[in-house]
């Protein structure tokens, strides 16, 4: 473990602030590698629920007392704290939402609705997760719109002249991946955001797997939507976040009417409140948002560049150790990926495989990760992935590789 | 270590490898398509079915080790058993798989099944052991919807 010179980061001290690493599972120390799926949780966020549910608990926006204005004060000083991990103009455009998928569900049908016509097109690609397929499926089938996707090649990358090719003057929303859950590609999303804004396209990017690795600028990529959930990110579940360009915002039409959204209600006629409160009806994750702010700090205390290259080394690391193993075949092998690594062993079912190393303590994801269209481009039903996240380490990387060993000498009984 | 013995056991691994009865039939008056949607996992269940006795059974589809041993090993136990008679053993076998540590088993009358004992550790393969068993069960009501586990 001290052999990693190369890291500015202090794993063990990492590690001791995450109590549930310290965990024994069947007898053996937990391996968590299952990060894409969610991560765990640092004492400071699991400190900080605790003292708002403690000290600070009260509805927001609405009462006069000092409870009400301590939660407001936290509740919107998470939101900025959010504004400055994704570096966006105005804490107007950073909407709290139930988690990625709602994100994109409420872009999906307020925008959908609002911008759609029969013979349109909405453009996503072929690793996308089923939360960036179906919500623009159901927006399609209402409007008459199509929607159309880009595929990718073997290594599991978007192939750029194809994408390029369906976007046209038919495109009016793009809707692409940062980083694939399934594949660990990571796209080309600047470019993407490109094309798609000189077709005049909307342009929205799924950061749900990117912003626990990687340093992530909204102004810098250009999109108008980027969404993401709080839970992969260190933070409570039930908790996400919706980015949207103001001007966008402004102009779509609210998601969910209620309280909180309003500005005043008759029988006759409501007004909308404005952003970013326009999009939040009803009482907000309240704590799930201060939650989120405190997850933020912690990573943001650490530095996503230096997690970036720390998880690069450990992926690197465990690419080389499976690909030693001649039973092992790597799904997904782009030249830039981040902190997932999907794989099948032969004649083994990815199910068993999760068993096996289970047993071990080692815990993984098996099956279709959501992105059953993936799994049919590669022609399998299912693959196992571990995923990485900052407190892991090369000592449970070479407890994977001795596990998919163990795996395989089962079964050649 | 033992439970992960007893579920990979060579009985198993054998059936996984080398399943018995895989084979489509042409000829089945019952076919029934079992999915489970939380592991991908499918297996079509054929039946030839002649005066409420099992002439002929097979299977076919893909899966994990567990589910696919056990579609073999149920087409082995069904054969020349009456339509009661192989729901009985669904029963039994449902109750050894997922009856939980306080349920007595009933293995002593299951034959070669009795190698699925060792999925009781491992709440999360249940639903793999039984896969075909329900597929079966559908096939048996002629119910020849598609059935999923979910």
């Amino acid at each position: 473990m001290m052999a990693i010179a190369k890291t500015p980061l202090d794993i063990q001290r990492i590690r001791s602030d995450f109590p549930i690493l310290g965990t024994r599972v069947r007898g053996r120390p937990l391996v968590y590698l299952d990060n894409a799926a969610t991560t765990q949780k640092p004492t400071v966020v699991i400190e900080r629920l605790v003292e708002y549910y403690t000290h600070e608990n009260a509805n927001i926006h609405r009462g006069v007392h000092a409870l009400s204005e301590r939660a407001t004060s936290a509740f919107e000083g998470a939101r900025d704290t959010v504004r400055r991990f994704l570096n966006a103009a105005s804490p107007h455009e950073i909407i709290f939402t139930r988690g990625a998928t709602e994100s994109i569900n409420l872009v999906a049908s307020s925008l959908g609705r609002q911008l759609l016509r029969p013979g349109d097109e909405v453009l996503i690609t072929a690793m996308e997760h089923h939360s960036n397929i179906v919500p623009w499926q159901l927006i399609c089938e209402a409007t008459g719109a199509r929607l159309r996707v880009a595929p990718i090649n073997d290594q599991g990358e978007v192939i750029w002249e194809r994408f390029e090719e369906m976007l046209g003057p038919a495109t009016r929303i793009v809707s692409v991946v940062h980083v694939s859950n399934s594949l660990g590609t990571v796209n080309p999303v600047r470019r993407m955001v490109q094309a798609g804004h000189s077709a005049g396209a909307v342009v929205l990017v799924d950061g749900a797997q990117a912003v626990s690795h990687m340093p992530v600028d909204v102004r810098d990529l250009g999109c108008d939507f980027y969404v993401f959930s709080g839970h992969k990110v260190f933070g409570p579940t039930g908790i996400g976040v919706l980015y949207g360009k103001e001007a966008l915002l402004d102009a779509m039409p609210p998601y969910q009417g209620g309280g909180d959204m309003i500005r005043s209600v008759t029988f006759e006629k409501t007004l909308f409140n404005a952003l970013p409160y326009k999009f939040e009806a009803g009482t907000p994750h309240i704590a799930g948002a201060i939650g989120l702010a405190a997850a933020i700090d912690y990573v943001e205390a650490i530095g996503r560049d230096n997690i970036a290259q720390y998880e690069r080394d450990l992926l690197e690391y465990a690419t080389h150790l499976l690909e030693e193993i001649p039973e092992v075949q790597i799904i997904g092998k782009a030249a830039h990926k981040a902190a997932v690594l999907s794989f099948i062993i032969d004649g083994v079912h990815p199910h068993d495989v999760g068993t096996i190393l289970d047993d071990e303590g080692i815990a993984i994801r098996t099956g279709h990760h959501c992105t059953q269209p993936v799994m049919d481009r590669y022609g399998i039903p299912a693959t196992a992935r571990a995923s990485f996240a900052l407190y892991n380490t090369r000592e449970e990387v070479d407890a994977l590789a001795a596990g998919v060993r163990k795996v395989i000498e089962v079964f050649r009984r | 270590m033992t439970g992960l013995r007893e579920l990979y056991q060579e009985t198993i691994l054998d059936h996984y490898k080398r399943p018995r009865n895989f084979r489509q039939m042409p000829d089945a008056n019952r076919q029934v398509e079992g999915y489970n949607p939380l592991c991908g996992d499918r297996v079509t269940v054929y039946l030839k079915l002649e005066n409420g006795v099992i002439q002929d059974v097979s299977f076919v589809g893909q899966g994990c080790a567990i589910s696919t041993a056990s579609a073999s090993l149920m087409t082995e136990a069904l054969k020349g058993k009456t339509e009661a008679e192989a729901e009985e053993l669904f029963r039994r076998f449902h109750n050894l798989v997922a009856g939980g540590a306080g349920v007595e088993s009933e293995e002593g009358d299951l034959g070669k099944l009795a190698v699925f004992a060792g999925v009781r550790e491992f709440p999360a393969r249940v639903k793999c052991a039984s896969l075909a068993w329900h597929t079966l069960h559908a096939a048996l009501k002629g119910d020849l919807r598609k059935v999923s586990t979910e």
